[in-house]
């Protein structure tokens, strides 16, 4: 029993550290037995990222780690110090939404929306890397994403709108 | 309102109310709370599916640092339990555990980890009990009882309802085809796990935010349990993550955590890992089915004996109205003279089943399709024609009793017939491709209440004042579905402004009025009856005051896209602020309230309160597939649904809602299932879950789902609001026969179990290839003991909807005489 609390006690003493998450360095100290997941929500507030299993098996809880997603609750955040973490909270340019964001909102991608921070960042990484995905490369990376409302078919949507908008800013710019 | 006036906002696509937080992370789930001074609580759960606890020692976990309370079964004396009838649960069990999950103990610490490791600490004695694993078992095995209440034995509910003499009737048949079925049992997976943050208020209430379906039933159960009274609790329902029926039932973990706070006066938060969402389970029911169905050689029904046999789990949980379930809303898709139901739940020492999608109408409704599938092929006749000429009659009654409104079903069989041509694919596709039709119905809202009263199902109160605002509030659930964009776009179609415009406030048992809950499709049609009287009302104050400053009629004033005007005199108008200012100015404090409450049915029997509703809709479903006879495995390229809707609320939604049900369906009809398994005897026979993960619960994910394709079809219903139907259940259900069939159809082969997977598939190919009957099924239904049934003569046959019970008219009496003469 004294092992166990020494270990206890150990495990809860925190460690200080900067993280850049969505643009911003955020000094916050946390357990260091803490995924990234839980800092995220608990420690740093950004309770967007959500959690469906926390053993990396539904995808609520991917976030960007320099451009590319990850399962937050599967990385302990001590090993984030410098790296660029983006979760759907920095998605929105101040008021005005990602296109990725108005479409599952105006399209079905999302209905009870728990899913939905995942779907979203999953969705961003494809859409920054291949900016004309097909209907089937976008349900292959979203794949490892789990929704029980929607069926998918209207988040595919949504994907591919967000992407016709994308392109034509791009194109008008 | 004229009923021929254009909608502005019922209809269209619309970003939902609450879409913006959805994509934001701004939603705030159960979960996504806290709280100054926050502690965390974990459940310590039985490792046995059936045993007396001896003893629990929880002193070493309380001393341990950072722990402030321990809490066992000792502190819940009193039993929960969703239904009157079933007050059988406690918060943590204290004498007995009836399944591998049942919480024992919970320990409320500084954090998560630091109560994690405290439940390491307790000690508990079991004395392990003989477990009941299915319910032949239960049958066979009256002792030891699981619980001391019930019919007889561990049989929980067993009933019998007989409309019209059946034996007569399928005598008279000139086919009666009997198939047994079984359905097994599955889970709501929904993506959120249950959490709840319980806290005494500054005025000293009680007040709990958690992920429930249904607050309004948990404030009774709590104020039950805690023994506190009503108006000092107040049930704030958070937007669930999904729900599919589990979070319906009051959970162990929502009382756990409300009486730590009321010790500890601070606030306690809980959040389930996934593996325990998996333990509390309450989702679809194994269900073994028995059908001996009657048909005419031209193909239409002429009565219909039903058994099933519930696996319950380990508590009642919703388990009497599920049993009705399993057979109630039967005869509503086609015409049946005369029907008769049987039914059991038997308690097993299985996390408890209860409410999913479609509570238990997706198991019969499966055993009856692939059965019309069979009668069809044997009679010749195509399924699709063959159920065509049996529809139920609009506003006509059933066997039962139970009163059809409106119905699209004809017409949801011709739409996907015709869409995915049907006509030149069906017995013609090449071998190994196959195409599936099956057709099923659902209420749009439960008749009567889970407990007793004679009060509205849902209220709605709007207030208004000078600024324009528009405040709705109900106690309605917003679960996903879009029910709180469903209360917003009723009202704003009445008051001719923008959901934009519009407030919600719902789902909190202290501000607003009483809704039942996201349950049983009623949301829609309940609540959205009442806030058309709500909205109807302050319209009317409206349009009064405008009249007056207008110089009109208020007959001619129109609410639309917020002006208010003469309809007969455009020049006479102004905007919505400035009528609801004169209002206010002429009638004091604008507001207004609306209720509603069911159309009382027809029937009077004992249990004619399960199945009668407001309105029903209909869907009809046409599956295409391939399957590859060397692995067995099933693809699906793509579905077409027909929904009869009624009237959509809002245009995208109503389809995803749709898509969404089909989604599970075919999950259910693939790939999903909540199985069990003994553990060798070394390791105590435990009955554990084969399955408690995400990752081995198989569910479809985006590249295993088909293209669906959805046909809405809307026939104003005259009962709903703006003649709007259900969406959320009904859809999900013609689903998985359609696969059955589709598979027959690409190689005759039939699985008369859900769900049906590959391996199934091979089996049924080498019975077909040794020349045997190619079916994987159940083979024997168990002798149940189903008691004496109530005997109602069906409307046809000159009875009032009450029991038969001059034995003179009863059939047996008949029959008997008839052998005797
Ligand atoms: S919570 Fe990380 S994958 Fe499920
Ligand atoms: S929208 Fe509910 S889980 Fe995806």
């Amino acid at each position: 029993m004294n092992t166990v609390m020494d270990q206890g006690a150990v495990a809860h003493r925190k460690v200080q550290m900067s993280l850049r998450v969505n643009g911003e360095d955020i000094d916050v100290s946390f357990a260091p037995y803490k995924t990234l997941l839980e800092v995220l929500r608990e420690d740093i507030g950004l309770t967007g990222t959500k959690h469906g299993c926390e053993l990396g098996e539904c995808g609520a809880c991917a976030v960007l780690v320099d451009g590319q997603p990850l399962l937050s609750c599967l990385a302990l955040a001590v090993e984030f110090e410098g790296r660029s973490i983006e979760t759907v909270e920095g998605l929105a340019h101040g008021a005005e939404l990602h296109p990725l964001q108005a479409a599952f909102a105006d399209h079905g991608g999302s209905q009870c929306g728990y899913c939905t921070s995942g779907f979203l960042m999953t969705a961003k990484a494809l859409l920054d890397q291949e900016p004309n995905p097909s209907r089937e490369r976008i349900k292959e990376a979203l794949s490892g994403n789990l929704c029980r409302c929607t069926g998918y078919q209207q988040i595919v949507e949504s994907v591919e709108q967000a992407a016709r908008v994308i392109n034509a800013g791009k194109a008008g710019s | 309102m004229s009923a021929k006036r254009r909608l502005d906002v019922v209809g269209k696509a619309r970003r939902r109310i609450d879409g913006r937080g959805k994509v934001t992370g701004q939603s705030r789930f159960a979960d996504d709370l806290s709280l100054p001074r926050m502690l965390h609580c974990k459940l310590l759960r039985s490792t046995h599916p059936h045993a007396i606890i001896e003893s629990i020692d929880v002193s070493r976990a309380q001393a341990y640092p950072g722990v402030h309370l321990v809490l066992t079964g000792r502190d819940f004396p009193i039993p929960f339990g969703i239904m009157p009838a079933s007050q059988d649960e406690y918060p943590l069990a204290s004498e007995r555990v009836r399944y591998v999950g049942d919480p024992v103990a919970a320990v409320i610490a500084r954090d998560e980890k630091t109560a994690e490791e405290a439940l390491d600490l307790i000690e508990v004695k079991y004395r392990p009990l003989p477990t009941i694993a299915s319910p032949e078992e239960g049958l066979a095995n009256p002792e030891p009882r699981i619980h001391d209440y019930g019919e007889q034995g561990n049989i929980h509910r067993n009933q019998s309802h007989e409309f019209g003499d059946i034996e007569e009737a399928l005598a008279k048949s000139d086919h009666v085809f009997e198939d047994l079925f079984f359905f097994e049992g599955n889970t709501h997976l929904p993506m959120e796990q249950q959490a709840s943050l319980a806290t005494v208020e500054g005025d000293g209430k009680l007040l709990i935010s958690s992920s429930t379906q249904n607050p309004h039933y948990l404030h009774r159960q709590l104020a039950r349990v805690l023994q506190l009274p009503l108006p000092q609790i107040r049930v704030i329902a958070c937007p669930n993550g999904g729900g599919f029926g589990g979070k319906c039932d009051p959970a162990g973990h929502e009382f756990v955590v409300c009486k730590a706070a009321l010790m500890l006066g601070r606030p306690v938060k809980i959040c389930l890992t996934r593996q325990e969402v998996f333990y509390v389970h309450r989702g679809r029911h194994p269900v073994l089915m028995k059908f001996r169905t009657g048909v005419t050689k031209d193909g239409k029904l002429t009565g219909v004996h039903l058994q099933t046999l519930l696996d319950g789990g380990a508590y009642g949980s919703h388990g009497p109205a599920s049993t009705f379930y399993t057979g109630v809303l039967t005869p509503i898709t086609y015409e049946l003279p005369r029907f008769k139901f049987d039914a059991c739940r038997v308690f097993t020492n299985k996390p408890a089943c209860g409410p999913k999608r479609g509570h238990g109408t997706p198991q019969p409704r499966f055993g009856q399709e692939v059965q019309l599938d069979k009668i069809a092929e044997k009679l010749g006749l195509d399924p699709a024609q063959m159920r065509l000429n049996m529809v139920t009659k609009p506003d006509s009654l059933t066997a039962s009793w139970l009163r059809i409104g409106s119905t699209g079903l004809a017409e949801c069989i011709r739409q996907v017939v015709d869409r995915s041509g049907w006509k030149d694919k069906h017995r013609k596709l090449p071998q190994g491709r196959g195409i599936g039709l099956a057709c099923s119905a659902y209420m749009c809202g439960a008749g009567v209440a889970i407990y007793w009263n004679k009060m509205p199902h849902s209220g709605v109160q709007l207030l208004l004042d000078r600024s324009g605002q528009v405040t709705v509030l109900c106690g309605a659930t917003e679960i996903g579905q879009g029910s709180d964009d469903v209360l917003a776009a009723i009202v704003a179609e009445v008051l001719g402004i923008t959901t934009g415009d519009i407030r919600c406030l719902t789902g909190d048992t202290g501000l607003t009025p009483i809704d039942l809950g996201s349950y049983s499709s009623r949301v829609t049609v309940m609540m959205g009856n009442a806030a058309m009287q709500a909205a109807g009302r302050v319209r009317d104050l409206i349009a009064t005051a405008a009249a007056e400053q207008l110089e009109t009629l208020p007959e001619r004033i129109v609410l639309s896209q917020g002006r208010v005007f003469d309809e007969m005199d455009s020049g006479k108008s102004m905007s919505f602020v400035e009528a609801v200012a004169l209002a206010e100015a002429k009638f004091g404090t604008m507001g207004a309230v609306g209720s509603y409450a069911p159309p009382k049915s027809p029937g009077r029997y004992k249990g004619a309160g399960a199945g009668p509703s407001p309105a029903y809709t209909f869907s009809a479903c046409v599956v295409e597939t391939e399957v590859d006879e060397r692995t067995g495995l099933i693809h699906i390229p793509k579905i077409w649904i027909a929904h009869d809707i009624g009237q959509a609320i809002n245009a995208v939604h109503a389809r995803g809602q749709v898509i969404g049900g089909v989604y599970m369906g075919l999950g259910e009809a693939l790939m999903e299932e909540q199985a069990f398994r003994r553990l060798p005897p070394k390791l105590s026979s435990a009955l554990v879950h084969k399955i408690p993960s995400l990752l081995e619960y198989k569910s479809l994910t985006s590249l295993d789902m088909p293209e669906v394709e959805v046909m809405l079809i809307e026939d104003p219903d005259p009962n709903c609001p703006f003649g709007a139907k259900e969406a959320g259940q009904g859809p999900l259900l013609p689903v998985m026969p359609a696969v059955a069939n589709a598979i027959y159809d690409a190689v005759g082969v039939r699985i008369d179990e859900i769900p049906i997977t590959p391996d199934k598939v091979l089996r049924a190919l080498d019975l077909k290839r040794a020349g045997k009957n190619p079916r994987v099924g159940p083979e024997y239904f168990p002798d149940v003991p189903y008691p004496e049934p109530i005997f109602v003569l069906p409307p046809g046959e000159g009875g009032d909807g009450s029991e038969i019970k001059d034995p003179d008219r009863r059939p047996a009496k008949k029959r008997a005489e008839a052998s005797a003469s």
